[in-house]
Parts: C-alpha cells; structure tokens; sequence
C-alpha cells in the first residue's frame, strides 16, 4: 500500500502542481483551533500539514516558532493530547499529516510507543529537526513497522556526501533548508536555492519539498517553481497569533494558505 | 575506560550528534580539524606556549593546611584553579578552541555563558588573537553577574541578553547555537563546558585534561602517592572532566561529582541531574537531563549561575552509569557555609560554584582518616560573586 504521501505527490505530479506543506503548532492557541485549523487548510489548498509538537528548547526554531510553542505548552499540549486530537481529525480528513518533532519527546514517550501510538492515530511521517540519519537507529525499526515515513533535512551547507547519504535515507520527500539558518529567517536568493535543489534532484529518487523562510504569495510561487513542494511555517503562525483573539482566526489564516496556492498555480499557468 | 567515545560520539549510551542537518557538516569539519591538532607538535607547543605565559599554568596544588586541621580529617588539597588567567578553569578551553578557531580561519567566535566566567576567558581570548566576539548570556544570569557583563564588554565582546526560558545558561546555549547555525560559514562556536554535540564534549575534557596531568604529578612530588578522593563541582562538568580524567585508570582513586542541590532536591528547586533526573537528548547530546514525563525540559534554580542547567555533561552520565565516578548534591545553603569556611580559614575566596566542591569536602572529610589524602578543584575565584553574596545578606555596597 502506497502511503499518503506518496500518493498526494502522485497526484500532483499528474497536475502539474507543487504541494503547500503547512505548518501549525499543535495546540496553538488550542488543541480545538489546531483541529478546525487543519481541515479549514485542507480546504484553503493545503495538500499536507506539517504539526508542531510544542518543545521547551527548540534549537532549530526563530522567536515566531518558539513564542508558539510556548504558547501551545501553556496550553496544556504534549503529545498525549495531540494523538487523540489527530484521530478526531481522521474522522474528517485523510490529509498527510507530519508530526515536526524534537528528539527528546520522542524519546520521553518511547521510540516504540511513539511510533506505534502516532501511525495509529493517523499520522503518517515524522520530521525530527535535531536528528540527522546518523542518530536515527533506534527510530529506524519502530517507524518502518508502524509505516511512518521518517523525512529528513538537507541544508545549504550540506556536502555531496552528506547530500547522498541523507536523500537516500529520507522517505515521502526530501526537506530542503531553503537558508543558512532557522526558521523564521528572511529568504533571500531563490535562485542558489533552486541550485541546492537541482543537486539533491540528481541523487534523490523522492520528491523535493523547500522550507524556511518562505513567507508570502510571491516567495512561495518562486519556490514552487524550482521544487515540488512548498513549506511554509512562521508565516502561518504568525497569522494565528496576530488573529488568535478574533472569532475569525481559522478563516484569515485559510484565506493566507488560498493566497499561497492561488500565486503557486498562477505562476504555473504563465510558464505553461 | 579512555577510549570513550567511539567514533560517533558515544559514551556508552550518552551523548552523539543530535543537532540540524545546518551544523553537521561544520561538526563533521571541527572533529576531523581537532583530530589533526591534536597530533601536531606545531599547534600543542604553541597551546603549551599560552598555557604557561599568558595563564600561569601549571596552577599550584595547595595544601590547606589550617582548614585540613579545622575539618579533622583527611589532608586536603586544593588545585587553584581559581589562579589562572581570568579567574577560573574556563580559559584552559577558550584558549585551546581560540588557537583552532584561527587554524579553521573563521574570524568571528561565539559563546554562551553562565556564571559570566566562561563568556569572559572567550572574550579574552577574543581580544588577544583579535576575533570578532559575541557573548550569549540568560538575562538572569546578567543580573546576577553584572560585573562579568562588564568584564567581557570591556574586553570588546558584544554580550546579548536572552530573555527566553528560565533566562539562565540552558537558554543562552540555544541562542548560541541558532546564531552558530545561521553564521556557521563565518563563526566558531566556543561552547564552553564538556557538552553539546560530538565532538564539543571529548574535545573540552581533552583541553582541560590538564588540571588532571598536573594534579597528578604534583600530588605524586608532595605526597609521593596518588590520592584517596577527588571532588569537583559539575554543572556541565569541566572542571569535574579535567580534574578525573587523568585518573580514569586509577581504579583506587575516588572520583565524586557536586551538583546543585539548590532549596534541596525535594523541593525542585535544584539542578541536581542525576537525583532528580533521567536520559534523554538536549542541545545536541543524550544525557542525564531534569524533564518531565513528556520531555519538556525543567527550570532549575541554584545560588551559583555556572551550577543552574538542566543537563550535564554525557560522560559524567557515563562514569555514573560504570561506578567509576559518584555524584552527590550540597543545597545552596551549604555551599555559602562553604565560601565564608574557604575565605576565612585559607584567605581564599571560591566562587560559589566551587564552594559547592569545597561544601562536600567538609562533609566528606571529617569521616576520613588523618593520612587519607583528598584532592578538591577549587575551579574558579570568588571576586565576581561579592555582590551577589553582598545583595543576598542586605548590604549594599
């Protein structure tokens, strides 16, 4: 059985269409804004949904990521109210959904648990931003038996081996670091981009999908048209916060998501 | 038990590389710069160079005599590390990662620090080989520590306050490895206790492993055997890793670690990681860490800045789980009998990290006996914790 990642990059590709991967911190401003978040999204042309586990210490992450997720802790979230809240949502939507996760709450959980527990809620990969394959040993067997797809990174500073060696371990697509840095930061030159992404092309049999900095409309139709996915994660969250007080928050921000694939398919139809 | 770690990093169970894909190639690059230096005659004479005339080393093994005599019990030795260069061990470290820092060619270096002492040795270091320098320090620890702020502001290092967490040393070791991950072309990133990723943790025990060498063969001049006991205080564990680590082999010698037991481990308020903690992965390494049952990590107080962290250093974790070393925490309480102890009987003030080792010691050593001989690493000065002891008894000075 194909996973559901596979199958929306499948899809697309028949399309003609680049994926808009969206990121949400689970349990930012709550577990109950996340859910109608996500199918809202859906709606809006999101094709997979990035979740944030909320971490204390979050190496990987700019101010925007971080304030959530101290907000989605304060909360109440951890991964033991997130699961039952992506098996709430399965009822609703078969959207691919990532849990964004760092080591140690895999860890506390249990690798094991952890995957046994997150493939049956309905999650389908994991992108754990402070393991590089290297560490991945003892979530390799677990992952694999539960069916969750393990998404690893690829930097700008990456070298060829480096480049080799991850694209070929990672699964469902290849997550390229769009900028030297976290996320959050401004992107700045899409074009050495596109070539960090055409050499990844050559040794990755998976689709690519660009992250980082990646903010508007505009970046994301550059983005879309040098990869096969588009990324974007400090800008939605922004949007959440700026909105989280007003009744209307789940729309604004599925109307920021229609804005992105609206500019991605528009970009498309003129270089067609 | 010295060839720990293996080629990925690992202390048995404990640490390895878990960090972004961004640093990888960097720490890939640092192991194999280090492994080179390591073996050239070029870059350890001109480390063995700054070593004795720009930090004074070797640093004397000091016989307490008077507070041997006031405890009754085994002969205590303090190894002054609070005599070199900059006040503390902290410079040992900074000096070793400045010289590869030039040899690597990145003109700028950063560090985190906590008490202040480690910020300051890299901005020393900075200004004497004329990098570029910026300091990441908890804005709670700037408070505490304001004179540290000024040292290293003076010495021409930008100090940026982090106001995240607990805005204490974990936070400001976060912020520095985001700024290492957004200016890794440019920078080097001088962390400054034996952890992070691999290979910081060997790389650190190795340039501090000095206080070890010499206490040995000082030791060995003076007494003309090893000691009974070693005692050191360990936040991420520096001081601790370079006074042990030339006794790994020597099975006979007694190696405890003091952590910071802060209003007493029952009551949280502690940093005591390996009483109220457990394994898991934080800044880069697998390790003892204070967390709770979903891996959040715990806010962790004690009296001394350098002590306040929620992890310690993987091979600490590793010499724990062998038998090799034992841990043991003294409450903050203890640690100020210490320092007032340490000032007026020797006319030597500590700073309040160590007088956590010499608090244990004073436990410790009225239960041995008179020809037992103990070795305690007074590891830094006491100078930069006057106004704080001054703030904590109403004086203002």
């Amino acid at each position: 059985m194909t996973s559901r990642l596979d199958r929306t990059f499948a899809r697309l590709r028949q399309d003609g269409e680049q994926a808009v991967i969206a990121y949400v911190m689970a349990g930012d401003p709550s577990l109950g804004e996340t859910e109608k978040l996500v199918v809202e999204l859906e709606r809006a042309g999101a094709d997979i949904i990035e979740l944030g586990v909320p971490f204390s210490d979050p190496i990987a992450d700019g101010p925007v990521i971080q304030q959530a997720a101290a907000r989605a802790l304060r909360s109440g979230t951890s991964v033991r109210t997130i699961l039952p809240m992506v098996e709430r949502l399965r009822s609703k939507t078969q959207i691919p959904l990532v849990l964004m996760v760092y080591y140690n709450n895999i860890h506390a959980f249990g690798p094991e648990r952890f995957c046994r527990e997150s493939a049956k809620a309905g999650v389908d990969g994991l992108i754990v931003p402070d393991m590089p394959p290297d560490e991945a040993g003892p979530l390799k067997k677990p992952a694999a038996s539960a069916g969750l797809q393990l998404i690893y990174l690829l930097a700008p500073t990456s070298t060829a081996e480096r480049r080799s060696f991850v694209a070929r371990q990672s699964e469902g697509f290849v997550y390229c670091v769009s900028l030297t840095g976290i996320t959050g930061a401004k992107l700045r030159n899409v074009a050495d981009v596109g070539k960090n992404v055409e050499k990844i092309k050559k040794v990755a049999k998976i689709p690519v999908a660009v992250g980082f900095g990646v903010a508007t409309p505009e970046d994301a139709a550059n983005v879309a048209a040098i990869a096969d996915g588009v990324i974007v994660g400090s800008a939605i969250v922004k949007q959440i916060a700026a909105h989280q007080q007003e009744p209307g928050m789940v729309k604004q921000v599925g109307e920021f998501v229609r804005s992105l694939k609206t500019a991605m398919r528009a970009a498309q139809t003129k270089t067609r | 038990m010295n060839s720990v770690p293996n080629k990925q990093g690992r202390f048995g169970a404990y640490g390895g590389r878990y960090v972004p894909e961004t640093l990888m190639p960097a720490l890939l690059e640092l192991e194999q710069e280090y492994a080179r230096v390591k073996k050239d005659r070029a870059f350890q004479s001109e480390l063995a160079y700054y070593l004795k005339h720009y930090v004074g080393r070797p640093t004397s093994l000091y016989f307490a005599q008077r507070l041997t005599k006031r405890l009754g019990g085994a002969k205590i030795y303090l190894k002054r590390e609070d005599l070199c260069h900059t006040g503390a061990h902290k410079i040992n470290n900074a000096i070793g990662q400045g010289l590869l820092a030039q040899r690597m060619k990145k003109p700028r270096i950063i560090a985190e620090t906590g008490a202040g002492q480690h910020g300051v040795a890299t901005a020393t270091v900075a200004a004497m080989f004329g990098l570029q320098c910026e300091i990441y320090m908890g804005t709670e620890d700037m408070q505490r520590q304001a004179l540290n702020v000024f040292r290293m502001r003076l010495l021409g290092s930008t100090v940026t306050g982090v106001d995240a967490g607990s805005r204490t040393l974990k936070d400001a070791i976060s912020e520095a490895m985001r700024d290492w991950t957004t200016n890794i072309r440019t920078t080097h990133y001088i962390l400054g206790s034996v952890l992070g990723a691999h290979p910081y943790p060997m790389m650190i025990r190795d340039f501090q492993s000095i206080i070890g060498r010499e206490a040995r063969r000082q030791i060995l001049a003076a007494e003309g055997r090893l000691p009974d006991c070693l005692i050191a205080c360990v936040g991420g564990g520096s001081n601790a890793m370079g006074l042990f680590h030339a006794f790994i082999c020597d099975k006979k010698v007694k190696m405890v670690g003091v952590e910071a037991g802060g209003l007493g481990v029952a009551s949280g308020k502690h940093a005591a990681r390996f009483a109220g903690g457990k394994p898991g992965v934080l800044q880069g390494t697998m390790t003892y860490l204070l967390q709770d049952n979903d891996g959040q990590i715990n806010l962790t107080h004690s009296v001394s800045a350098g002590l306040d962290y929620a992890a310690v250093g993987p091979e600490h974790s590793y010499l724990r789980d062998q038998g090799r070393a034992t841990y043991t925490s003294v409450t903050d309480d203890e640690a100020m009998v210490a320092f007032d102890l340490l000032t007026r009987e020797e006319g030597i003030m500590p700073a309040l990290e160590s007088a956590h080792a010499i608090a244990h010691t004073i436990k410790v050593a009225p239960t041995m006996k008179k020809n037992q001989i103990l070795i305690v690493n007074l590891s830094g000065r006491g100078d930069k914790d006057v106004q704080q002891v001054a703030k904590m008894r109403g004086i203002t000075l």
